[in-house]
């Protein structure tokens, strides 16, 4: 940038500074307003004097959330979901980006199959279709429902397939002439190199896993077998008979009070997203630059 | 590498591989058919077969009978999207809340890229960046459930309001003010991550303008107008030409948990629709046909914009 010292110029420069910083406190203020809320006293909650500041610091919303058994339950369906979710998906990844990042000459057909995997990305039946098809297959209220439709995703198999064709064409050659078959030349070259593109596809459909909650919410009948944000969702959307299930009678001696424990339920439930945030922003643009497709 | 090899090929001394058949290149192929065997099996169980589902659309069909016992009824029901106000809401409805997240937040993320270029601290532009980006990897379970709470009536922005004796506005309660809250706030939660693309592409102006600029005697203003401008358009218009495939998009997930009774004539979209009455309340018939014209719409529509960015902005998806 071109350095100004004229004194508009610098009040311009500060003006700037604040505004951005003001926009950054915006992005965080709403979560700083939960945890405050759910970090505050019952009396101090329902005279509505919470605001930035917790009031009457206290634990128990989060102690009594920990302790429910539907909460460890969901917890864990959601974890379950991740990591099976994400192993599931980067294999059929692989094995769907190894034969279409070959030349059409080794791999007659990849041309079409690649246009048959884009019409499948961007064409579907709609809800209701996929919903019959789930109860025929015999998919609803399982945990395959959360992990096995997800387990194909067209975006990060074409996202993974631009990685391969990036990988020198000799490496894999030099396999063949030593009599590497094409598994080898996939879990033993290719899949070496390319840990930092498995890596991010494996960041982001972790994200993805962790976040999603209509699936758990509409393909699984019963509440007790859902993942922690589908559970979020009958908690602080629906409320009432759904929220005092899982928290059960809250007395009227304790601190606990509705909004404080849907808080800490939605902070445990952001918790994860926050420690992975590290690692997810040193990847930010690699959407953005392998989108583009390299034929 | 690709290129060389195919010329490779084709030299004439090099003729062997190039003579193989089409069956004898098949068959060498095998291995990598196997490893296409998941996908195959998944794209037909969970993309091709719900397509024959579709047919419900043109029936009406009661589920303890199948398919092949309901009556079938042509375009009926979508006649009756067409011609109902409940039709002719949730297709508005859509259309308003979608194109309004996609302007608004097209202009919220060049604002604040352009906003952020201007910071000569790396350390502040970093923490600009990545905090304003939080909200993007959040869930809408979380985001709306913060938000239910903080714009109630005893909320973070109508206690104040209140306190000093004013009414507390009903942000998701009102249904001229609903669709309204449904924009600003996906602009919170994207506006940072938006802005990612577009200071991605104020990074590749080059440095040498502004300094010409600036010995011409440009201000900050004309800089802006001149250079900075033109230097991200190529990316403003990929963006608006992509954004067409959206536009019937309005964010489900969002609009489903902020939605209540009291606001469908504004807040009710295609897909909760889709979902309420439909599938909820058990219409079959009339949430698939409700779901087919969308899908076929945006199909048009995404294609229609690949077609687009290609043409006026130079950019394959495909």
């Amino acid at each position: 940038m071109v350095e100004e010292r004229s004194p508009g110029a610098r009040i311009a420069n500060s003006l700037i500074y604040i505004v951005v910083g003001l926009l950054a406190i915006m992005a965080i203020l709403p979560f700083w307003n939960v945890l405050s809320i759910s970090l505050s006293s019952r009396a101090a909650v329902e005279a509505n004097v919470v605001s930035l500041w917790p009031v009457g610091l206290h634990f128990e919303n989060y102690q009594h959330v920990l302790n429910r058994p539907q909460f460890t339950r969901s917890l864990l369906i959601s974890v379950a979901r991740v990591v099976f979710g994400v192993g599931l998906q980067l294999l059929v990844c692989m094995l769907t980006a190894y034969p279409l990042a070959r030349e059409t000459i080794d791999m007659p057909g990849r041309t079409l199959y690649k246009m048959f995997l884009i019409f499948g990305m961007l064409f579907s039946g709609g809800l209701i279709p996929y919903f019959l098809l789930l109860r025929d297959i015999r998919l609803l209220n399982t945990f395959a429902v959360l992990v096995v439709p997800a387990s194909l995703s067209i975006f990060h198999s074409i996202l993974i397939l631009n990685f391969f064709r990036g990988i020198p064409r000799e490496l894999a050659e030099a396999a063949e002439i030593d009599g590497a078959t094409h598994f080898d030349v996939l879990f033993r070259v290719y899949l070496p190199l390319s840990t930092p593109a498995l890596m991010t596809v494996g960041l982001f459909a972790a994200v993805q896993h962790w976040n999603a909650w209509f699936d758990g919410l509409v393909f699984i009948r019963d509440a007790a077998n859902r993942p922690l944000q589908s559970l979020l969702y009958s908690i602080v959307m629906q409320g009432g008979a759904d929220a005092e299930a899982v928290w059960g009678t809250i007395g009227q001696v304790s601190n606990l009070t509705p909004r404080g424990l849907s808080g800490a339920m939605l902070l445990f439930a952001a918790l994860p997203i926050l420690i992975i945030y590290p690692y997810i922003q040193r990847y930010f643009t690699t959407g953005l630059t392998l989108g583009a497709i390299k034929q | 590498m690709s290129k060389i090899s195919a010329a490779t090929l084709a030299l004439p001394g090099n003729r062997a591989p190039a003579r193989r058949s089409l069956a004898q290149r098949v068959k060498a192929a095998w291995p990598l058919y196997l490893m296409l065997l998941p996908s195959l099996a998944l794209m037909i169980v969970f993309r091709v077969l719900p397509l024959w589902g579709v047919s419900i659309a043109f029936v009406d069909y009661y589920p303890l009978k199948g398919l092949a016992g309901s009556p079938f009824v042509g375009f009926k029901h979508f006649e009756v999207l067409f011609n109902s106000r409940e039709g002719f809401e949730i297709i508005r409805n859509t259309l308003v809340i979608a194109v309004g997240k996609l302007i608004a937040g097209d202009i919220a993320g060049i604002a604040f890229a352009l906003l952020v270029f201007q910071l000569a601290n790396p350390l502040f532009k970093r923490i600009a960046q990545v905090t304003t980006a939080i909200p993007h990897f959040m869930s809408w379970v979380i985001i709306g459930g913060i938000f239910i709470d903080l714009l109630s009536s005893r909320g973070l922005v109508n206690a104040p309001l209140q306190a000093v004796g004013l009414p507390a506005i009903p942000f998701l309660r009102d249904q001229t003010l609903f669709p309204i809250t449904l924009i600003l706030t996906d602009v919170w939660k994207e506006f940072g991550f938006g802005s990612v693309i577009y200071l991605a592409a104020l990074t590749t102006i080059l440095p040498e303008l502004y300094e010409a600029a600036a010995v011409d005697g440009a201000g900050r203003l004309s800089r802006l107008i001149h250079i900075t401008i033109p230097g991200i358009m190529p990316t403003i218009i990929l963006m608006l030409c992509l954004g067409l495939g959206r536009v019937l998009d309005a964010g489900f997930e969002q609009v489903l948990t902020l939605l209540n009774p009291l606001v469908y004539a504004t807040g009710d979209i295609i897909d909760t629709y889709v979902y309420r009455v439909g599938l909820l309340q058990g219409n079959f018939s009339i949430g698939t046909a409700v779901g087919l014209f969308k899908s076929v719409v945006s199909f048009i529509l995404i294609l229609l914009s690949y077609w687009l960015a290609d043409r006026y902005a130079g950019y394959r998806i495909f």
